[in-house]
């Protein structure tokens, strides 16, 4: 069994609002998902929608099983399409943040 | 719906207005010119054939008190008031002389003349860009004055373009204004924009943004973009350096960055989110400043902009500057992609073309989504708000207010109950449980929001939820709005 994964969350753009209004979030996330392989954004998508998540507006976040359009997510300050999207395998410490792009001006 | 004949109207009037901003811009260029010219041939005659063969190899000529007197007939590149009034950015080594006479040749374009534009356009107008093009079709109104700074009491009811151009006439009349006062459509955004170098998107939704990212693309301009609500702030360079579609080391586009529009009722306004100031102030002002930044590269500088490509050249990447003025660190830097390779603007494979775009077959509107006014209720359960302040208020009725907690501080009916709408049905109908409000069936219950959205979801819920007793849950028709206009005048237009 994989040691668990501490991991900062950070919600940002709007997104804070369907967590429990809170911004940063400690949080340890097991280290494998159920079919025993390393735990990747993906997973951490599922688990915070299953975990973390108590506004019951799950659309707000996720569409057809990955962020919905308009939310970017990125991880130790790097767009995640540059680090391999949801495939990419967390590390302990790494920071995670989802950002909702803002159109207002 | 319009009628086909004024859609007609209205697009002949924007074709007459472009036509006759592309001729100002034109004869712009020919008063330029031709005082370039007479410059020259006075300063030729004034000091002699060959005397001015000499200035190349000795020291320059002071020019004599006669010149100094008329800067017209001056040798120095800017004129006397130009140096006093650009000085002090003109020490600094970034920008020089050489920065100056670039921001001089400089035609900038500013979409939206609001919390953002305003601000852009008072640094840009200041710092001296030689032309200064203003777009937006809408009007002052008192709600923009807390943020959209080049706007005024007294010109409330103004087109935006004709009072930020006031306030930029007064604080710099070297600048030539190109005044657009109507919003960007696909027909003509091509040719407005060919018109400038670089763009500055300062608008409020995502059909405007995909529309000037594309427009971008397809002229080679540089595109600014900013964006704001409540207390966040987002800025990208973008198409920077601005080459032809298919060419993977020009800079991204907004299409490569958001391929999908966020869904429509994600999407808030600022009108509906809220908005502070200086976060909007300061995203306005940092694209004047990446703009600035733009048009004064070096060219040295710009090594990736050469069209021979360095065999070790990188495709460029944006940078996403992101502003959260609560939060620690207050600004953040994210490294982004390079153009995508299936964009559907600015790639080989590209669906975006400049036939599309003014053919009008690319519908901006249908692609974002629109919203459509909620609508979930059978007449019976709506209530106008004139007919609900007829109604005795006794024990026999409820009045259940959904607004946030915030807007239920700001004003309040007395005796109603504030359970803000979730989102949810579920959600809701257990926070309503929580506040007492489901206690007795008996009790007729009305529901008020703002605008009259989300009140009829609440009222369907508790519908839903007790289904013997449908009639007695009602929704009051458009909110608060509805009371203000036709029950108390007095009533916080917040």
């Amino acid at each position: 069994m994989a040691d668990p994964i501490p991991l900062t969350v950070e919600f940002t753009g709007g997104l804070e609002m369907l967590f429990s209004d809170q911004r940063k979030h400690k949080i340890s996330i097991p280290g494998q998902d159920e079919d025993g392989s390393a735990s990747n954004v993906a997973y951490l998508i599922h688990w915070l929608c299953d975990n973390l998540m108590k506004d019951p507006r799950k659309e707000m976040f996720v569409l057809d099983d990955s962020v919905r359009p308009g939310v970017l997510v990125l991880i130790n300050d790097s767009d995640w399409e540059l680090e391999g999207e949801a495939n990419y395998e967390l590390q302990p410490n790494d920071n995670v943040v989802f950002v909702s792009t803002l159109h207002g001006g | 719906m319009p009628s086909s004949e004024d859609q007609k109207a209205e697009r002949d009037d924007r074709f007459r207005a472009n036509k006759l901003c592309q001729i100002e811009i034109a004869e712009a260029s020919l008063r330029d010119l031709k005082k370039e010219l007479e410059d020259f041939d006075s300063a030729v005659s004034a000091s002699g054939p060959d005397e001015t063969a000499d200035h190349t190899d000795a020291f320059p000529l002071v020019p004599d008190a006669e010149a100094k007197t008329d800067s017209q007939s001056s040798e120095w590149p800017l004129s006397s008031t130009e140096y006093q009034r650009y000085g002090r950015q003109m020490i600094m080594p970034e920008i020089g002389l050489r920065g100056q006479l670039q921001l001089k040749k400089a035609k900038v374009l500013i979409v939206g003349v609001g919390g953002l534009g305003c601000p852009a356009a008072a640094y840009l107008a200041g710092a001296g860009v030689g032309t200064l093009g203003l777009m937006d079709g809408d009007t002052v109104e008192v709600s923009n004055l807390h943020r959209q700074v080049a706007h005024a009491t007294g010109r409330v009811g103004m087109s935006k373009v004709d009072s930020a151009y006031e306030y930029l006439y007064a604080l710099n009349p070297e600048v030539n204004y190109i005044r657009h006062s109507f919003h960007l459509s696909p027909e003509h955004a091509i040719s407005v924009f060919e018109q400038y170098d670089i763009v500055l998107d300062c608008t409020d939704h995502p059909t405007s943004r995909y529309l000037i990212s594309d427009t971008s693309v397809l002229t080679s301009k540089p595109l600014v973009s900013a964006s704001a609500l409540k207390t966040e702030g987002q800025l990208i360079v973008l198409n920077d350096p601005p080459k032809p579609p298919g060419d993977l080391f020009g800079g991204p586009c907004y299409r490569c960055i958001f391929p999908k529009p966020p869904p429509a009722e994600s999407v808030l306004s600022c009108g509906e989110g809220g908005i502070l100031g200086p976060v909007v102030g300061v995203m306005g002002v940092l694209q004047a400043l990446e703009a600035i930044k733009v048009l004064t590269r070096r060219s040295e500088a710009q090594g990736r902009m050469t069209d021979a490509e360095p065999a070790t050249a990188q495709p460029v990447k944006a940078s996403l500057l992101i502003f959260s003025a609560f939060s620690s660190p207050q600004f953040r830097t994210i490294k982004m992609r390079s153009r995508r390779a299936d964009c559907a603007a600015c790639s080989a494979k590209r669906v975006v073309t400049a036939d599309s775009l003014s053919s009008g077959s690319l519908d901006y509107i249908a692609f974002c989504g629109r919203t459509t006014p909620v609508d979930v209720l059978d007449a019976q359960s709506r209530l106008s708000a004139k007919d609900f302040a007829q109604l005795p208020r006794d024990d026999q009725r409820v009045l259940v207010d959904v607004r946030d907690e915030v807007q239920y501080s700001i004003c309040a009916l007395p005796g109603s109950i504030n359970v803000p709408w979730t989102g949810n049905a579920d959600s809701w109908l257990s926070k309503a449980q929580d506040k007492g409000v489901m206690e007795d069936d008996q009790k007729e219950k009305y529901i008020v929001c703002r605008f009259g959205n989300d009140s009829q979801l609440a009222a369907k819920a508790m519908q839903q939820q007790h289904k013997d007793f449908p009639g007695i849950t009602k929704d009051i028709r458009n909110g608060f709005q509805a009371w203000r206009k036709d029950v108390d005048p007095s009533w916080p237009d917040y």
